[in-house]
């Protein structure tokens, strides 16, 4: 039996680059998170537990003694957190018919809506943040209808609002959702479902009790995959929150330019990371409880 | 089976699904509409025009991060392919080992850490590195954009190797063939579509990345995403939709490709 | 076969001497702020192939070249910020063999508090921060700080301001009767308490804006002059005012990075754009004024008498330029200024 020596091998070229490249500097960032404000931006070698203080409290600047929780960066914090759960459980409601759909076609047509879905997902963020802009603009597509019909005397302010970024983190993250689930439904043995409706179950308790469950790890694949990239999101919240409506992201890369306070975004990113991982914790966890009973 | 119950419809899930289609395509049709518009317009059309690509493909600063663009993406979708090939032969059907998982988690970790974390952290390495060596070509960004795509790859070439059959490689053995010959002849052959959608999928994520660039690029090194990033706060004419479109051809024809590689071959 | 591959080296290696010998510039300057024409002109006299990298604010520039490993020649920093890049040697004198003709700047702008006797920079262009407002739906007095500070119903929640720390601090302070460096505490409370009001009424904050106007994103804001005067060359309907309580007057200025590596080339940039016809043509870009004796001959008609550019009689004295402020003084204003922020 050979050794496990040659598995390491070749492995090793990815693994450096990985290190040097990716999680490596990460480390840089916990340090920075213990370090001071340097002038005007930088760090200065002198640790200190301030950034971390700051990340939840501030002193007022006239009455340093009194310290009150920080709500612009808990407001931040909670904007995140709750649009990221928005944007999944919008995903996750048009995803779930959209993927049911495609999985029910003939499997000659199947492969094309398969392609359809892709699609959107292979294009440029950028551009489909774009797309976006341009449809809820006080001049933009949507205004524009509804002010010809007569629907509205006034355009609607939609953009720069927590309802632009909603709509532009679920349009741009839809795919992800679909994806998953979808190939959970390939793999559904139907006739689970077709021994439900022989049993006179209502298309809803079907629906509830049969093929949800079935297709669960598909959900919690598809809500990780949308909720990680949705709560570290940074172009989106940009563009279409036009720098007030910020989410952790745009907090984060605030520090480093006209907030000046790099070990501040260094441990807003620890902070960022955290939530992350527990949330990775939380989704693999549930999978894992949901897989250990079936396996009986 | 008389009645014509479906198992496989449930009530209005289809007009649902054919609604979230069409919510997904009309930004992106009105994008592609109105770059042909022939007055600068996002909203009424004057005619048909093609100036905006015109201008699109005379204004050298486009040319100029395009092609970095897709050279950075060719590159570093290259050598992560290569990369994540090897890793992959070196962590799928070969039984557990010891340090396992914490490769898994290396490999993974592109994917789990938000981009803005990856890209300060970046920032402030990079900076060092600069300061130390003086260099500053484009060596930190294809480093940066290969970490990036090394796990996409990876999953791709990982789920391929994962159906193939390890009696294939025993087969060639029997036949004296040694572990070089059976990799050449057999296992590489069978690998080459897990291969090509890796780097496929490689290639179009790096086109896509702005935050990791935007932290890490130096003089003169914007790509397409970062310039967008630019413009898009700035003159948004139909030439930005013009270039969109372009773009969007090529991801297409990218797409195409990818689907009929592995339609053809998987089964 | 030798030889050919021998001529072929030879051919690159020649190529690529040749390249480097008219060589290459890096500019480090504001977005939308460079002229394509003044850049292919210099590259028509020179040769020297220029790229243009942008920032947004003079925070991103300065935490950009303290960094190091930029790769830049020049960068375009604003007055207030000059003196920081002198001090913490970012930048170097300028050569007097090759910058020869500082005595095109006019004299107002020869002597300059943030530069004496102009050792390190050549000025860019010069311009006012004040109010837009669209006219068609507030009809009131547009010369007052109101408008962002205390505005008026017609505006609330549609105003764009620049997130540029120091014009917005300056014009809160000057509303509130204050010196531009005052230490006094109680003006510096009403200004963050003023800053802090105002904040809801304004939706964004963000630069870049003017097709954001012309669209109809935005009814007003804090904004500056040239950028406004391009607003109003495609929506007549926006207006500039200037706050009868006090307003910046900033200059723009340009200046050789230390560790340049295009040094040479960086200074004959800056002697280029010291001549008149040049310096027109960097104002007809960004619309604003520039600061080279003769440079207005060579602006557009539509610049002539602009209401963005001509500051009306009984304004003109509210006009107040920059000063660098001592350190503690500085961070109260980034105190005030990252809450305001966040």
């Amino acid at each position: 039996m050979q050794g496990h020596g040659w598995k390491w091998l070749l492995c090793a070229p990815a693994l450096t680059v990985l290190v040097l490249a990716a999680s490596g500097p990460l480390l840089i960032v916990v340090v920075y998170s213990f370090l001071s404000p340097g002038n005007l931006g930088g760090v200065a070698w002198d640790p200190t537990l301030d950034a971390w203080f700051r990340v939840f409290f501030k002193r007022d600047i006239f009455e340093p003694e009194v310290v009150t929780w920080n709500a612009d960066h808990l407001t931040v914090l909670w904007r995140s957190i709750w649009l990221s759960l928005q944007t999944t459980f919008i995903c996750a409601l048009l995803g779930f018919p959209t993927a049911w759909f495609i999985a029910t076609r003939p499997p000659s047509s199947r492969t094309l809506w398969l392609f359809l879905i892709t699609i959107p997902f292979w294009t440029n963020l950028l551009i489909r943040t774009f797309a976006v802009q341009e449809m809820l603009r006080n001049n933009g597509t949507i205004n524009t209808l509804l002010l010809m019909t007569g629907i509205i005397d006034e355009p609607l302010q939609l953009i720069f609002t927590d309802f632009a970024v909603l709509v532009g983190m679920a349009y741009v993250f839809l795919p992800l959702m679909v994806l998953p689930l979808y190939a959970a439904m390939d793999k559904m043995d139907f006739r689970l479902v077709e021994a439900a409706y022989d049993l006179y179950a209502s298309r809803w308790k079907a629906l509830w009790h049969v093929i949800l469950p079935l297709v669960r790890p598909g959900f919690v694949a598809g809500s990780i995959l949308v909720f990680i990239p949705a709560i570290g999101s940074f172009v989106t919240p940009r563009v279409l929150g036009g720098g007030r409506t910020m989410m952790l992201g745009n907090l984060i890369a605030l520090q480093f330019g006209q907030g000046r306070n790099w070990p501040l975004g260094a441990a807003l990113s620890m902070l960022l990371l955290i939530i992350v991982t527990a949330a990775l914790v939380i989704y693999l966890r549930a999978l894992n409880r949901m897989e250990g009973p079936r396996r009986g | 089976m008389a009645k014509g119950f479906n198992v496989r419809t449930l009530p209005g899930f289809g007009g649902v699904a054919i609604l979230t289609f069409v919510l997904l395509y009309v930004p992106i049709v009105i994008l592609v509409v109105f770059s042909f518009n022939a007055e600068n317009s996002q909203t009424v059309w004057h005619g048909f025009s093609l100036r905006w690509y015109e201008a699109a493909l005379a204004n050298e600063q486009v040319r100029e991060v395009s092609i970095r663009s897709l050279w950075l993406a060719a590159v570093s979708a290259g050598l992560a392919t290569v990369l994540a090939t090897l890793a992959a032969l070196g962590t799928t059907r070969v039984g557990r080992f010891p340090g396992q998982t914490m490769i898994y988690a290396l490999i993974n970790q592109p994917l789990m850490v938000p981009e803005i974390v990856t890209g300060i952290a970046l920032l402030i390495f990079v900076a060092w590195i600069k300061i130390a060596t003086g260099y500053t070509g484009m060596g930190y960004m294809v480093a940066a954009h290969t970490a990036f795509c090394i796990p996409f790859a990876y999953l791709s070439i990982r789920a391929r190797l994962e159906t193939m059959d390890p009696a294939l490689e025993s087969a060639a053995a029997d036949l004296y063939a040694s572990p070089v010959q059976a990799f050449r002849y057999i296992t590489l052959p069978l690998l080459v579509p897990g291969i090509v959608a890796g780097f496929m999928l490689g290639f179009v994520v790096s086109l896509d990345t702005v935050v990791i660039t935007e932290f890490v690029k130096s003089a003169g090194q914007e790509t397409l995403p970062t310039w967008m990033l630019g413009q898009l706060r700035r003159t948004t004419t139909p030439e930005m939709n013009a270039i969109a479109t372009l773009f969007l051809a090529l991801s297409l024809l990218i797409v195409t490709v990818f689907f009929l590689i592995t339609r053809t071959r998987g089964r | 076969m030798k030889k050919t591959l021998g001529y072929a080296v030879a051919a690159l290696l020649g190529s690529t001497a040749f390249a480097s010998a008219q060589g290459v510039l890096n500019l480090y300057n504001w977005g939308n702020y460079t002229s394509p024409e003044m850049l292919a002109a210099f590259t028509a006299e020179t040769g020297i192939e220029v790229t243009v990298t942008d920032y947004d604010s003079n925070d991103t520039a300065l935490a950009r070249i303290r960094q190091g490993g930029h790769g830049f020649d020049i960068v375009v920093p604003s007055d207030t910020y000059v003196p920081i890049f002198i001090q913490e040697g970012l930048v170097q004198e300028l050569d007097d063999a090759i910058v020869t003709d500082r005595a095109n700047i006019l004299p107002q702008f020869l002597d300059v508090p943030f530069d004496p006797g102009r050792e390190y920079s050549v000025p860019w262009q010069w311009g006012t921060t004040g109010v837009i407002v669209n006219t068609a739906v507030y009809s009131g007095d547009i010369n007052t700080a109101d408008i962002v500070l205390n505005t008026p119903p017609e505006l609330q929640g549609r105003l764009n301001v620049i997130p540029e720390m120091s014009d917005v601090m300056a014009i809160a302070i000057y509303y509130h009767g204050g010196e531009r460096c005052t230490t006094d505490t109680a003006i510096l409370r009403q200004v963050r308490d003023t800053l802090m009001a105002a904040k809801p009424n304004w939706l964004a904050l963000d630069y870049g804006t003017v097709d954001a106007y012309v669209a109809g994103d935005f009814d007003g804001g804090l904004y500056w002059n040239g950028a406004a005067m391009r607003v109003r060359l495609q929506a007549e309907q926006f207006a500039y005012g200037y706050p009868a309580t006090g307003y910046p007057i900033w200059m723009d200025n340009a200046m050789v990075l230390a560790d340049a590596p295009n040094r040479d080339n960086a200074m004959r940039f800056l002697n280029f754009i010291l001549q008149p016809e040049n310096a027109a043509m960097i104002s007809n870009f960004a619309r604003y004024a520039n600061g080279i004796i003769g440079g207005e001959e060579g602006m557009d008609e539509v610049m002539r008498g602009a209401p963005e550019l001509v500051i009306p009689e009984n304004l003109v004295a509210a006009g107040r330029w920059g000063q660098v402020c001592p350190q503690e003084v500085n961070d109260i204003h980034a105190a005030i200024w990252t809450e305001l922020l966040q």
